[in-house]
């Protein structure tokens, strides 16, 4: 049981995505223009993580090693289509607003990153809680880069206005440049997060680990898939 | 006229990277330098053009004439994995050189959303099929400029003095933004 939790809060913070391991920028960078967008965005792919999650460990002794990255495609793929046909059917606005974005979810690193790293290695409970944990966080994070786009461009949170009235927002921070540059500034501010915590330790500062294609769980799948080649 | 405006508009106006987010972590893995960015960057036009030429016909013939639309994603995704892999072993029996110089990148396309964005961009905008084509060609060379672009500064920034905590990820994103800043100009052209 306690190791359940552990894989659970993993994706909580220390594996959090997208800001501790750099997964899945695309939808991040670009739903996120209001703190709704960013939730909706977040709660779909809760669903397809932990789904494609628990299908895959359970089926992790029939798959073919060498198909695997077909079928964990497969089966993402049909989970997606669920959401769409779901969001399309509950809250058609919000399908509207993510757009292009909804459908691509499939290709989004973090559902085949975790099916490649955990799921086809793990059971189904711990498969289960790791996709919970990491889908939560990354739910967590796009709300939290949503609100705060929302605030600084749009001067509202949830479509509510920010209490104080001198405050003039920054249209820019909705648009394509604030997504970037607001993205780039919290992940910096996590590594001086961490930097501060190690030193406080007594350890020495290790340098920031999300350097591109090396933090990306994807990468294993791109190095055994050229390995096989 | 409207070819050639279409064409801009996807390369500047609409970058595919800077303006519509798409294929951002590709363009953050792959941009550490030019040389990589270059390979990057031609083997995304190339499966780009080769998706949409699949994609298209079967939307056309197959999909929408039986009214299983819903299965656009399914299929697509199932389409363009395979392509990858078709493309693969085709360059490695048949023109060796090239697959040495763009086989690298092409297990990393199969996730990139670039090329599943725009197969369904082509069918949402509804483009006749040579229009979808021009268009994956100009969205794909939009992706390469942007790439050598953001790689060249990127060379630079490995050897200037950036504040520790900056350092990779950080500062490149920024340098994104900015320069998706300056592909914000181009908006003002299309009107």
């Amino acid at each position: 049981m306690p190791s359940v939790i552990k894989e659970f809060t993993k994706g909580l913070w220390d594996e959090l995505p997208p800001f501790r391991v750099v997964l899945g920028l695309c939808p991040t960078l670009a739903v996120t223009s209001t703190a709704e967008n960013g939730l909706g965005m977040g709660a779909a792919v809760l669903f397809v993580l932990t789904l494609s999650n628990a299908i895959i460990s359970a089926l992790r002794k029939i798959i073919p090693g060498k198909v695997r990255i077909a079928c964990f495609i497969v089966i993402a793929a049909s989970l997606v289509v669920a959401v769409e046909l779901l969001m399309q059917a509950y809250t058609y606005s919000l399908y509207q607003r993510l757009g292009i974005f909804v459908p691509l979810i499939v290709v989004n690193c973090i559902i085949l990153g975790r099916a490649e790293a955990f799921a086809s290695r793990n059971g189904v409970i711990p498969s289960i809680a790791d996709g919970l944990g990491m889908g939560l966080g990354f739910t967590m994070s796009l709300t939290f880069l949503g609100a705060l786009r929302e605030t600084l461009g749009n001067g509202t949170v949830f479509g509510i206005p920010v209490p104080w009235e001198a405050f003039r927002p920054a249209h820019l921070m909705v648009m394509a440049p604030g997504a970037f540059i607001c993205l780039g500034l919290i992940l910096a501010g996590m590594n001086a997060f961490n930097r501060h915590m190690s030193r406080r330790k007594g350890e020495i500062p290790t340098e920031p680990k999300n350097a591109a294609c090396a933090s990306c769980a994807a990468c294993n799948l791109c190095a055994t898939a050229r390995k096989e080649n | 006229m409207e070819y050639l405006m279409l064409f801009i508009s996807a390369i500047f106006i609409n970058n595919i990277v800077l303006v519509q987010y798409l294929g951002t972590c590709p363009f953050m893995g792959t941009s550490k330098s030019t040389d990589v960015a270059i390979g990057m960057g031609a083997a995304v036009i190339f499966v780009m053009l080769m998706a949409v030429a699949f994609t298209w016909p079967l939307q056309h013939y197959v999909l929408t004439p039986y009214g299983i639309g819903y299965l656009q994603t399914i299929v697509f995704i199932l389409v363009i994995a395979s392509l990858v892999q078709f493309v693969e072993l085709f360059l490695k029996k048949v023109i060796p050189p090239l697959h040495a110089s763009l086989g690298l990148f092409l297990p990393l396309i199969t996730t990139n959303c670039a090329v599943m964005g725009v197969a369904i961009m082509v069918q949402r905008g509804e483009y006749p099929f040579f229009k979808a084509l021009l268009f994956s060609l100009a969205t794909g060379l939009g992706f390469l400029i942007a790439l050598v672009i953001i790689s060249s500064i990127r060379e630079r920034l490995d050897i200037s003095p950036v504040p520790a905590v900056f350092r990779g990820i950080p500062v490149a994103l920024i340098t994104a933004g900015v320069m998706s800043l300056v592909f914000l100009a181009f908006q003002g052209m299309a009107a």
